[in-house]
C-alpha cells in the first residue's frame, strides 16, 4: 500500500496571531511552526501501516522552501520521503489541485490528510483533493483499519460516530482518535540523522487555479474584564446570566 | 437564480441550525434581489421554512437517502443548484454539511468559503467575513468564481422570521451507483442526549474535579439546563470522560450560547475550541487560572462547595421561570 500523507505548515498553537502589510499578512515574525495537529495524528496512524502492514508513506506540502523544516520532521518521524510542491497557494482549492497531481503521479492507494488547518481552518482540502482524484472519501476520520484494498474507517458526526466501508482509493480527513495523543512520536536522534538523507523531491507547481483570496484579516475586538461574581452571592451570578447575557 | 439553501433534517425534523441558515440565505438573497430555494431530505412537514423566508422548497424523498451520504447529498444537491441556476449555495457548518461542501465545490466549480460569520460585506464582488486562526481572528474572503459555496458558522447569524409561505414540490436527482461507494455500516447516536454540536448550554469539567467519580453534579448542571456535558482534554487523556466530549483545538469545537468551565485552569489550545461560545463562566480555586482572562464571568472557588450550591439556585430559578 503506497500512503500519502498531507502535512501542512502550521504556526504552533501558542503563537501570537499578528498581521502586517495593512492587515494582509500574517506575520510570521518569532512565529514557531510545526506539522498541522491534525495531520501529525494521520502521519502517526500511517507509521502504524508502514510497521504492521509494510506500507510505504511519503509526505507532502505544498508551500515554500521555509516549509522544509517541517517535512524534515515528518522524515524524522519516520516518513520514507518528502515531496514539496513549490507554490504559495492562495486557497485551498489551489492546495488540492497541486496535491491531486502529485496523487495521480505518485498513483498513490490512501491518503491521508488533516480534517483542518490549525490556521486557515478551511476545513475543504481532503474532500476537494477526494473529488478531483475520483478517490472515495471519509472525513473527521477517528479510526481507520486496511485489509487488502478495503477499508473500514470511523466517522466523527455531530452527537455520535459512525462507521464507514470503502475501497481503495481513499482520502482520510483525519483528527484526534486515529491515534492518541500519547502514541505521538518525537523525533529520536537517530530518526533526525536519517532524516537528512531522506530524499525531499521540490517539484514546480502548475498553473494558478485558486477560486478565494483573503483580502484582509481582522483581530477580534478585545475582550472586556472577567465579571467576578462571590461565591457566597451566586443570586448574582444566574441574575447576570438571565438579565445581562441572556443565555438563560 | 435563486439561492439555494441545503436543509439538514434529523428522522424528518429540521433543527435550529437549519432555520438559521435559511435566515441567512434569505437576507443574501434579498441583497442579490432573488428567492430562496431549499433543498430537504426526506424531511416531513417543510411548511415552518417559509417562516425564515424560503420560499420554495426542493423535497427529496428516497429511501437509499435515509442515512447521510456525502457524495449522493452532493451529487443531488449539484443538480438542485442546476435546475435553479443558482449562484450562490449556502449550507451550515454541521460535520455532516463540512464533509459535502467541499465536494459540491468541485462539482459546481464553485469557490467555496468556510465558517462565515456575517453577511457578505458585498456581492459584487462576493466578499465575506469568516473565522480563521481557530477563532483568534477573522479573514475576509473574496470568493471569484461564477457559483459561490458559503459554509455558515453555528450561532453567528441567529434566526429572523420573515413569515411567508414555501411552497413544496418533489425532486427526484439523478443518482448512481459512484454515489454510494461510501457505505455506513452502523451509526451509533445517543437520540436522548444533548449534543454539544446542537446545545444551546455545554457545561464542562476539567482535571480540577479530581476524578470521575465526581462527575455528578457536572450531569446535574446538565440536567437542570438542557445542556450538553463536555470536558478538557487531560481529563479524556486520562480516559474519566470520552472522548466524544473532548472540547478544544484538536476536539469539538463549541459555538454554544453559553459555555460553563468547572475545574478548568483554561490552557491555549482549549481556548481556542471554546472561544466561539457567546457567553463564557469559569468556576475555579485558582485566581491566576487563565481561563479568567477569557471568561466573561468568574467564580473564584472551591468547585465542590460552589457546583452544588449553584446548581439548587439554578433549579429554583429554572422552576420559577417555566
Amino acid at each position: 500500500m503506497k500512503i500519502l500523507v498531507c502535512i501542512s505548515h502550521v504556526p504552533d498553537t501558542t503563537s501570537k496571531i499578528n498581521f502586517t502589510e495593512g492587515d494582509t499578512k500574517f506575520d510570521t515574525n518569532g512565529v514557531q511552526f510545526v506539522i498541522n495537529p491534525n495531520d501529525e495524528f494521520g502521519l502517526t496512524r500511517a507509521m502504524w501501516f508502514k510497521e504492521k502492514q509494510g506500507a510505504s508513506v511519503d509526505v507532502v506540502n505544498v508551500g515554500g522552501a521555509e516549509t522544509e523544516p517541517t517535512l524534515r520532521k515528518a522524515l524524522a518521524i519516520g516518513a520514507d520521503s518528502a515531496i514539496r510542491v513549490n507554490r504559495q497557494a492562495t486557497d485551498g482549492f489551489e492546495v488540492a489541485k497541486e496535491l491531486a497531481k502529485v496523487v495521480k503521479d505518485g498513483e498513490y492507494d490512501l491518503v491521508i490528510a488533516g480534517r483542518e488547518s490549525i490556521d486557515y481552518n478551511g476545513g475543504m482540502v481532503p474532500g476537494m483533493l477526494a473529488q478531483l482524484t475520483n478517490a472515495n472519501f471519509v472525513n473527521n476520520c477517528i479510526s481507520l483499519e486496511v485489509e487488502g484494498d478495503k477499508a473500514t474507517a470511523v466517522r466523527e458526526i455531530d452527537g455520535g460516530k459512525e462507521t464507514l466501508t470503502a475501497s481503495l482509493p481513499l482520502v482520510i480527513g483525519g483528527q484526534k482518535g486515529l491515534v492518541e495523543e500519547s502514541d505521538l512520536r518525537i523525533p529520536n536522534m537517530r530518526g533526525i540523522m536519517q532524516a537528512r538523507k531522506k530524499p525531499l523531491n521540490v517539484v514546480e507547481p502548475s498553473e494558478t487555479s485558486a477560486r478565494t483570496e483573503v483580502v484582509k484579516f481582522e483581530k477580534p475586538a478585545p475582550k472586556g474584564e472577567v465579571k467576578l461574581v462571590d461565591p457566597e452571592n451566586l443570586d448574582e451570578l444566574i441574575d447576570l446570566l438571565h438579565n445581562e447575557a441572556k443565555a438563560i | 437564480m435563486s439561492v439555494l439553501v441545503y436543509i439538514e433534517s434529523e428522522q424528518g425534523k429540521f433543527k435550529k441550525a437549519s432555520y438559521e441558515v435559511a435566515s441567512y440565505a434569505k437576507e443574501v438573497a434579498g441583497m442579490m434581489d432573488t428567492s430562496v430555494t431549499a433543498i430537504t431530505f426526506n424531511a416531513e412537514d417543510t411548511g415552518e421554512l417559509g417562516t425564515y423566508g424560503v420560499d420554495k422548497v426542493l423535497k427529496v424523498s428516497n429511501e437509499k437517502l435515509s442515512n447521510f451520504n456525502a457524495e449522493a447529498y452532493a451529487d443531488a444537491i449539484k443538480q438542485a443548484a442546476k435546475k435553479e441556476g443558482s449562484k450562490v449555495v449556502v449550507l451550515s457548518q454541521s460535520a455532516d454539511s463540512k464533509y459535502l461542501a467541499p465536494l459540491l465545490a468541485v462539482h459546481l466549480e464553485a469557490g467555496y468559503a468556510s465558517n462565515a460569520v456575517a453577511l457578505p460585506e458585498s456581492t459584487e464582488p462576493f466578499t465575506v467575513k469568516r473565522n480563521s486562526f481557530t477563532n483568534k481572528a477573522f479573514n475576509f474572503t473574496k470568493i471569484t468564481t461564477d457559483v459561490k459555496i458559503v459554509g455558515l458558522a453555528k450561532n453567528s447569524f441567529g434566526l429572523k422570521e420573515a413569515g411567508g409561505d414555501a411552497t413544496a414540490e418533489e425532486f427526484s436527482p439523478n443518482l448512481t451507483d459512484e454515489d454510494f461507494s461510501v457505505n455506513v455500516e452502523s451509526v451509533d447516536k445517543a437520540t436522548n442526549k444533548v449534543t454539544i454540536a446542537d446545545a444551546e448550554i455545554v457545561v464542562s469539567g476539567g482535571r480540577g474535579l479530581k476524578g470521575p467519580e465526581n462527575w455528578g453534579m457536572i450531569e446535574e448542571m446538565a440536567d437542570i439546563l438542557g445542556a450538553a456535558t463536555a470536558c478538557s482534554k487531560p481529563v479524556s487523556d486520562m480516559g474519566w470522560r470520552p472522548h466524544s466530549e473532548h472540547v478544544g483545538q484538536t476536539g469539538k469545537p463549541v459555538a454554544s450560547n453559553l459555555y460553563i468551565a468547572i475545574g478548568i485552569s483554561g490552557a491555549i489550545q482549549h481556548l481556542a475550541g471554546i472561544n466561539a461560545a457567546k457567553t463564557k463562566v469559569v468556576i475555579n480555586n485558582d485566581p491566576e487560572a487563565p481561563f479568567f482572562k477569557a471568561a466573561d464571568y468568574g467564580v473564584v472557588g472551591d468547585a465542590f462547595e460552589v457546583v452544588p450550591k449553584l446548581n439548587e439556585k439554578l433549579r429554583e430559578f429554572k422552576e420559577k421561570n417555566a
